[in-house]
């Protein structure tokens, strides 16, 4: 497991409130995860500040799933 | 009544006949100001009067990239931004067939626009922090029209409409969106009027008189107290009677 995914598991928990174990890559934050389009918003704010990266609109909208996220931010990390 | 101590406010058009009321009020009861403008020495002389816990950050409105930034330094400066009072307002009143494309744009863009650039730049704080207060000052012609007014009346509708989405949106996160809608206030606007004309505006309004500035600021320290948690996507007018909505 990467560090970038164990870091976005963190910042979904917590924000999501719901069971570490939930939180695998397929996850998608809408249908499995119970977020509703605002807490999508935030959470995107949130992975900025944590990773200090921006995250576009256009691709905000692309991150459906955990997976995505992970990917998305290690790619703009570079790693 | 309501006590704002350890808020943080800003309130745009700060230097004008309400702006300035509101800002009093605000900072009377305990709010941080953070007062907005485009007349910094007007800013500066009401900051002088306040005293402590005010900050003046000057912003011209139909500049879309300040506006934009207001928030931020406004919430930087205070350490946060809990309340937004979007009160700055121009008019370009004409007829709609003399109406020119500028007298439009400007009002639009100025009571309008600024307005959905100062809630968007605002929210990410007070979404974060799950406490909020957007306080959107309209007009009565917003809900009654006046000839002569299009774009004023148009951008002033708008911010109700506005306000009404953007508190749904945000109603979960401890945000509130209001408008309050002044009736005809002291200002130097209604000093320039004739008796004769002020005699033909009083026959309208029930209460019989003017209102004034304060009559309007109080009705914001309502909205952005604690107690008015429960309060949104409504407009509260302060008319003395002359439109009952």
């Amino acid at each position: 497991m990467s560090d970038v995914f164990e870091r976005v598991k963190k910042i979904v928990v917590e924000h999501l409130d719901v069971e570490e174990d939930k939180v695998v890559e397929k996850a998608a934050f809408i249908d499995d995860l119970g977020a509703d389009s605002l807490d999508n918003v935030e959470l995107v704010m949130a992975f900025e500040e944590e990773f200090d990266v921006e995250i576009p609109d256009d691709a905000a909208e692309t991150i459906q799933t955990v997976g995505d996220a992970v990917k998305f931010i290690s790619e703009k990390l570079g790693k | 009544m309501f006590d704002l101590t350890g808020k943080n406010a800003l309130v745009t058009g700060a230097t004008g006949g309400l702006g300035s009321e509101i800002a009093r009020a605000l900072h009377g009861a305990g709010a941080v100001v953070t007062l907005s403008g485009t007349r910094e020495e007007k800013l500066q002389d009401l900051a002088a009067e306040l005293g402590e816990r005010v900050h003046v950050q000057a912003c011209n409105l139909s500049d879309a990239e300040a506006v934009d930034a207001l928030p931020k330094q406004a919430g930087e400066a205070m350490g946060s931004l809990d309340i937004l009072v979007s009160n700055a307002g121009v008019t370009r009143d004409q007829l709609l067939m003399r109406m020119k494309d500028e007298d439009w744009d400007t009002v639009i863009k100025v009571n309008l626009e600024a307005h959905f650039r100062l809630c968007r730049a605002a929210l990410r704080g007070m979404m974060k922090q799950r406490w909020g207060r957007i306080i959107g000052i309209t007009s009565v012609v917003g809900v009654t029209g006046n000839a002569g007014q299009t774009n004023y009346a148009a951008s002033k509708a708008g911010m109700i409409g506005f306000t009404k989405s953007l508190a749904m949106e945000v109603a979960s996160r401890g945000v509130t969106a209001n408008c309050v809608a002044p009736g005809f206030i002291e200002s130097p606007m209604t000093d320039a009027l004739t008796d004769a004309q002020k005699e033909a505006i009083l026959t309208t309004i029930p209460a019989g008189q003017l209102g004034k500035g304060a009559d309007i600021a109080a009705a914001c320290v309502y909205l952005a107290s604690a107690q008015a948690a429960y309060v949104t996507g409504q407009t509260l007018h302060v008319n003395g009677g002359m439109a009952m909505i």
